[in-house]
């Protein structure tokens, strides 16, 4: 499965409420290593499909839920198992420290 | 692949790229490994004025996506890798360990640029991404009806400086001198810029805040007075240090860890060539590691023309 786009209004349920593992990438348009960061979470997120959710938010476009888990800097990627946060990457650096973070959930 | 590059180039910025146009160009098999987070520092900026070509600016992620593509056009193999290692004992028969894999090359160009030079205050790094930032392009929407300060005098926090007053309330930038050592040019949009103030002759020593940043402690540098200012963002911009870690014991570094440089663009290790800010700490343009990619990758051309006759 791709990168699921979603925004502040079905964040609850794509990831608060999500069975699996879900890591919420915080990107914009405008930002370098969020581009960077792009194609690498395409690639876990076929890799590492059934097991773990990955999904994108624009914290343009919404606002509200990177301002709640107190995201201040993009790329930020958050991991949630049954709700809640279980860790965080600010910035990037690779492959590798998403996967450390991805192995956390499973 | 080959078995052995002509070229290895260790970084993606402007420096490393152009040199494997120029390589690429002259028909030298050439590997760039060019980091997990490729790019360079003008992954970290917005709009780029001085890049000549682009008379209305460029952004700067497009921009070395642009110059990248032109590298790859003309043959160049990247690979978005770290460089764990480097071995440069066998002139001709370099050897550079990428992600687990180790690779070979007959000459090899640094350029690895520089990377931000934090304040190293304790409580910095817990709070990188909770408030402060070395990144204003990428963070400034965050701290819109914010109050923020910039440390550092230098055309990088002019234009930290400069963003950030797109969204905060009010930004200061806190100076250890009393004059700038930025451009005229950024100095003077700074100064016009009425929600921009300075704090000259400060040092920031410490960064107030458990979850996020709350404030600073400042030191007056003269009386050596502290005092608290409440702040939600530190934006650090005292400027770079070359990412020369991988290369201690194999080439010769400066005592500023820059790599020394003889005859222009050679290390001293005959075969292995540098350019860009990892050596360059006088321009540090954008520009002007273009320029010296181009020339390292001419004088390795020459240089391995040289050896094979």
């Amino acid at each position: 499965m791709a990168v699921l786009a979603i925004d502040d209004n079905n964040f609850d349920k794509e990831v608060l409420e999500s069975k699996v593992p879900v890591l919420v990438d915080y990107a914009a348009e405008w930002c370098g290593p969020c581009r960077l960061a792009g194609p690498v979470l395409d690639e876990l997120a076929k890799e590492y499909e059934g097991k773990v959710k990955i999904v994108k938010i624009d914290v343009d476009q919404s606002p509200k839920t990177p301002a709640n888990f107190g995201v201040m800097s993009i790329p930020t990627t958050i991991l949630f198992k049954n709700g809640k946060e279980i860790g965080r990457q600010v910035g990037f650096g690779g492959k590798k420290p998403f996967e450390e973070l991805i192995n956390k959930g499973l | 692949m080959n078995d052995i590059f002509d070229v290895i180039i260790i970084g993606s910025g402007p420096a490393g790229l152009t040199a494997g146009i120029y390589t690429t160009r002259a028909s030298l098999s050439t590997l760039i490994i060019g980091g997990t987070a490729w790019g360079g520092q003008l992954m970290l900026t917005t709009e780029v004025e001085n890049f000549p070509g682009f008379p209305e600016g460029i952004m700067g992620p497009e921009l070395i996506g642009k110059i990248r593509k032109q590298a790859e056009r003309f043959g160049a193999v990247f690979k978005e890798e770290d460089v764990e290692s480097v071995d440069f004992e066998v002139v001709g028969d370099f050897r550079v360990v990428g992600d687990g894999e180790q690779y070979k090359g007959r000459s090899i160009i640094i350029a690895t640029g520089a990377q931000t030079q934090w304040l190293n205050l304790p409580t910095e790094k817990r709070l990188i991404g909770r408030g402060v930032s070395s990144c204003a392009p990428c963070d400034a929407p965050f701290f819109k009806e914010k109050e923020v300060i910039v440390v550092g005098g230098g055309d990088s926090a002019m234009e930290e400086a400069l963003v950030l007053s797109r969204f905060a309330t009010s930004v200061k930038i806190v100076h250890r001198r009393n004059a700038f050592r930025a451009s005229e040019i950024m100095q003077k949009k700074v100064f016009d810029n009425p929600k921009i103030s300075v704090i000259w002759n400060s040092e920031v020593v410490d960064i107030l805040g458990e979850e996020k940043v709350t404030g600073v402690k400042l030191k007056d540098v003269g009386t050596g007075e502290t005092k608290e200012v409440r702040i939600d963002g530190v934006f650090v911009a005292i400027g770079h240090k070359p990412a020369t870690e991988i290369y201690s014991g194999q080439v010769e570094l400066d005592e500023k860890e820059y790599i020394k440089v003889y005859d222009h663009t050679r290390t001293s290790k005959v075969g292995v060539f540098v350019a860009g800010d990892v050596h360059d700490y006088r321009y540090k343009q954008a520009i002007t590691a273009a320029a010296f990619g181009c020339m390292a990758a001419m004088d390795a051309e020459k240089w391995l023309e040289e050896r094979k006759s």
